[in-house]
C-alpha cells in the first residue's frame, strides 16, 4: 500500500541523507564534490540537520520530503527534470553516480561499494504515522477529537463504544496498521449489519478490530466472522434480540489458526489468548457500533452470559481423532475458515470412568438431553467439545464422528409418552402433535462435534444453542480470505 | 501531549455530541458557565446575565470560543463540562 501523495521536489539532483548512516558518511565528501562542480544539488537531512557539513543540508527531520519521494533507502540520489524523478540511485555505487552526475571524479578515493541503510521513514511503526500526517485524509470515518485533559477511555465509555470493558483508543495510525492485514479495499462493504442494517465497511470492521485489541493478522478472521454472521442463515438480527442467553460462537478451522497462535488446548475456550479473545469481541463490538445492537435496545437477553464479550476458539485440528468441523460442513481439507454458531454458554460435562466409546456415548447423550430442557427437542441445537482424553476412547476404538453421531442419534432418541407437556408432571416439554413414538433431541445436522481443550482431563463440554434452523439459527461456516 | 482524534466506529447515523444533562430544578449551590462565543455584544448580553445570577449568589464562570464560526475547541468543551453545572451559550449578535 503506498500512500506517497507525489514528488514535490526542486529540479537538478537531490539526495536524502542521515548523519547516523555510515555509508551516507562516506559519501558526504561526494556531495561536496558534486555541489563544487556547480550541479544543482538539494540535500534533505533526516536526522542531524547540519549533516553533512558544506552541502547546506535542508532538515527533514520531520520526513515529509522523504515520505512523499517514497525513501526507503539511505543515502538515496535522485535526478529531476521538469518536476519528474528521472533516476534514482539507492546506497552507493561508485560508476553509477559518477554516470548519473557526469562528475567522473565524483568517487575518488571511496570504495566502489557501499549498501546503503534504511532510510528513517521505514523504521518501525513510523510509516503509519507519516501516512496519516502526510498520505492525505484516506479514512471515511468521521473523526471524533478527544479534549487534551480528557481521559480517552473515559471518553470512549461516555460515547457509549465500548462492551463495558476499556476498549483500545482507534487512532487513525492503528486503524491504518490493521487494515495492513488485508488487501481489500476500505471502502469495501464487508456486510450489512443488523438491526439497523447499516453497510459496514472494510475500514469500520478496521475500527472496531482495533478496539477490540485484535491484531492486523487477526483482521480477515474477523471479516470472515462478521460476513458469517450477517447472513440471513445465521440471522445475527435474530441472536442479538432475544430473550434467550445465545450470542454468536466463531470457531476457528484450517492453518490461520496455527498462524495466528490460536489457542485450540488447555483452556481454550477461556481467558488469556489474544486472538481468540479479541476475534470475537470484535466482531460484538461491530454489532453494537455499527448494527446499533445493545444490551436494553434491540438486545433483549433475559439472561446472556459471558460469552457475549467474546466467544472465539480454534478446533484442534492435529491430535483430532476426526475430520475438521469445517471439512464436515464441506469447504476443502487445509481451507482456513469460521463456523459461527448461535451459543449459549457452556456445560461442561465429566466422564473419568468410561473406556468404552459406548459407555462415554451414553454419558455424552444425557447430558446433552438437558440442553435447554430434558423435555424440549429438535428445536435446540449444541456443539459438543471433545476433549482430547475423551477423543483416545473414540481413537481407540476406531469410532469416526459418523459413527459417534450415529450412536448419540439412537440414544438422543426419548419415548413420545416421556416428552410431551405434561409428562412426569413437568407442563414444559415437546407439544403433542409430533409425528412418531419417539421424539429425536435434535434436528438433523443440529449437533456439531469438534475437538478441542487441554490434554489432562476426561471432561468435554456442550455449548447450548438457540431456537434452530430457519426459525431461528443456522450455523454458517465461511472460508477465511487471507 | 497532543489532543488525540479517533475514529467513529459506530454507523454514524447519529451526531457524535452525547446526550444532554437533566435541566437542573434550581441554581443553587451550582455553578453555571457563560460562554461567550465571540459574536458582538454578546459579552453584553452575559455581562448583564452575570451580574444577575452572581447577585443570586450563583457562582458563575466565564468562557469565550475563539471564534463564532467554528466549532468550541475539544479542550474548552472539557473544561466547561468539568467546571460548570450548567451553561449559558450567548449565539445572537
Amino acid at each position: 500500500m503506498s500512500y506517497a501523495s507525489g514528488v514535490d521536489l526542486p529540479d537538478g539532483y537531490v539526495a536524502f541523507v542521515k548523519a547516523s548512516c555510515p555509508t551516507c558518511r562516506l559519501v558526504a565528501p561526494a556531495l561536496l564534490r558534486l555541489r563544487k562542480a556547480g550541479a544543482p544539488l538539494t540535500v534533505y537531512s533526516q536526522d542531524d540537520p547540519r549533516f553533512p557539513e558544506g552541502a547546506e543540508p535542508l532538515d527533514d527531520s520531520d520526513l515529509r520530503r522523504s515520505y512523499e519521494a517514497g525513501v526507503e533507502v539511505v543515502p538515496t540520489l535522485m535526478r529531476l527534470e521538469g518536476g519528474e524523478v528521472i533516476e534514482r540511485l539507492e546506497g552507493w555505487l561508485r560508476m553509477d553516480w559518477e554516470r548519473l552526475t557526469g562528475v567522473a571524479e565524483l568517487g575518488t578515493g571511496l570504495p566502489s561499494y557501499r549498501a546503503g541503510c534504511g532510510s528513517r521513514t521505514v523504521d518501525p511503526g513510523i510509516r503509519e504515522l507519516l501516512a496519516v500526517r502526510y498520505g492525505g485524509d484516506k479514512f471515511r470515518s468521521r473523526r471524533v477529537e478527544v479534549a487534551q485533559l480528557e481521559d480517552e477511555f473515559e471518553a470512549m465509555f461516555e460515547r457509549g463504544w465500548t462492551d463495558g470493558l476499556p476498549v483500545v483508543p482507534p487512532t487513525p495510525e492503528r486503524v491504518l496498521r490493521m487494515l495492513e492485514g488485508t488487501d481489500r479495499d476500505p471502502q469495501e462493504v464487508a456486510a450489512v449489519v443488523p438491526p439497523d442494517l447499516v453497510e459496514c465497511t472494510v475500514e469500520k470492521v478496521a475500527v472496531n478490530a482495533a478496539m477490540a485489541g485484535c491484531r492486523p493478522e487477526y483482521l480477515p478472521v474477523v471479516l470472515a466472522a462478521l460476513e458469517a454472521a450477517c447472513t440471513s442463515e445465521f440471522n445475527i438480527h435474530g441472536v442479538l434480540a432475544t430473550t434467550w442467553s445465545a450470542g454468536p460462537v466463531v470457531i476457528v478451522n484450517g492453518p490461520v489458526a496455527e498462524r495466528i497462535g490460536m489457542n485450540a488446548g488447555g483452556n481454550a475456550l477461556g481467558q488469556g489468548n489474544r486472538a481468540n479473545s479479541t476475534i470475537g469481541r470484535a466482531l460484538q463490538l461491530i454489532v453494537r457500533n455499527v448494527g446499533g445492537g445493545r444490551p436494553g435496545g434491540v438486545d433483549r437477553a433475559t439472561h446472556g452470559n459471558p460469552g457475549k464479550h467474546t466467544f472465539c476458539f480454534a478446533e484442534d485440528e492435529r491430535g483430532s481423532p476426526w475430520e475438521p468441523l469445517s471439512v464436515e460442513r464441506g469447504l476443502p481439507v487445509g481451507t482456513s475458515a469460521v463456523t459461527l454458531f448461535a451459543g449459549s454458554g457452556l456445560q461442561p460435562l465429566v466422564d473419568q470412568q468410561s473406556r468404552t466409546p459406548e459407555s462415554l456415548a451414553r454419558t455424552y447423550a444425557a447430558c446433552l438431553q438437558v440442553v435447554a430442557h430434558p423435555k424440549l427437542a429438535l428445536s435446540w441445537d449444541a456443539v459438543l467439545v471433545v476433549s482430547p482424553e475423551h477423543a483416545r476412547v473414540f481413537r481407540e476404538a476406531g469410532w469416526s464422528k459418523v459413527r459417534l453421531r450415529e450412536e448419540l442419534d439412537g440414544l438422543l432418541r426419548r419415548p413420545r409418552a416421556e416428552m410431551v407437556r405434561g409428562a412426569g408432571g413437568i407442563a414444559e416439554g415437546t407439544p403433542g402433535s409430533l409425528a412418531g413414538a419417539h421424539v429425536p433431541k435434535f434436528r438433523q445436522g443440529g449437533l456439531l462435534i469438534v475437538h478441542a481443550g487441554g490434554t489432562a482431563g476426561m471432561f468435554s463440554a456442550i455449548i447450548g444453542g438457540w431456537a434452530s434452523g430457519t426459525v431461528g439459527s443456522e450455523p454458517v461456516t465461511r472460508e477465511v480470505r487471507e | 501531549m497532543s489532543r488525540m482524534e479517533l475514529l467513529d466506529p459506530t454507523g454514524e447515523r447519529h451526531p457524535v455530541a452525547r446526550p444532554r444533562v437533566v435541566r437542573p430544578a434550581s441554581l443553587e449551590g451550582l455553578t453555571v458557565g457563560l460562554l461567550d462565543i465571540s459574536k458582538p455584544r454578546g459579552d453584553v448580553f452575559l455581562d448583564h446575565l452575570d451580574e444577575v445570577l452572581s447577585g443570586r449568589g450563583v457562582e458563575v464562570l466565564r468562557f469565550r470560543k475563539p471564534t463564532y464560526t467554528k466549532l468550541a475547541p475539544a479542550d474548552l468543551r472539557y473544561e466547561i463540562r468539568v467546571k460548570c453545572d450548567a451553561v449559558v451559550e450567548a449565539l445572537a449578535d
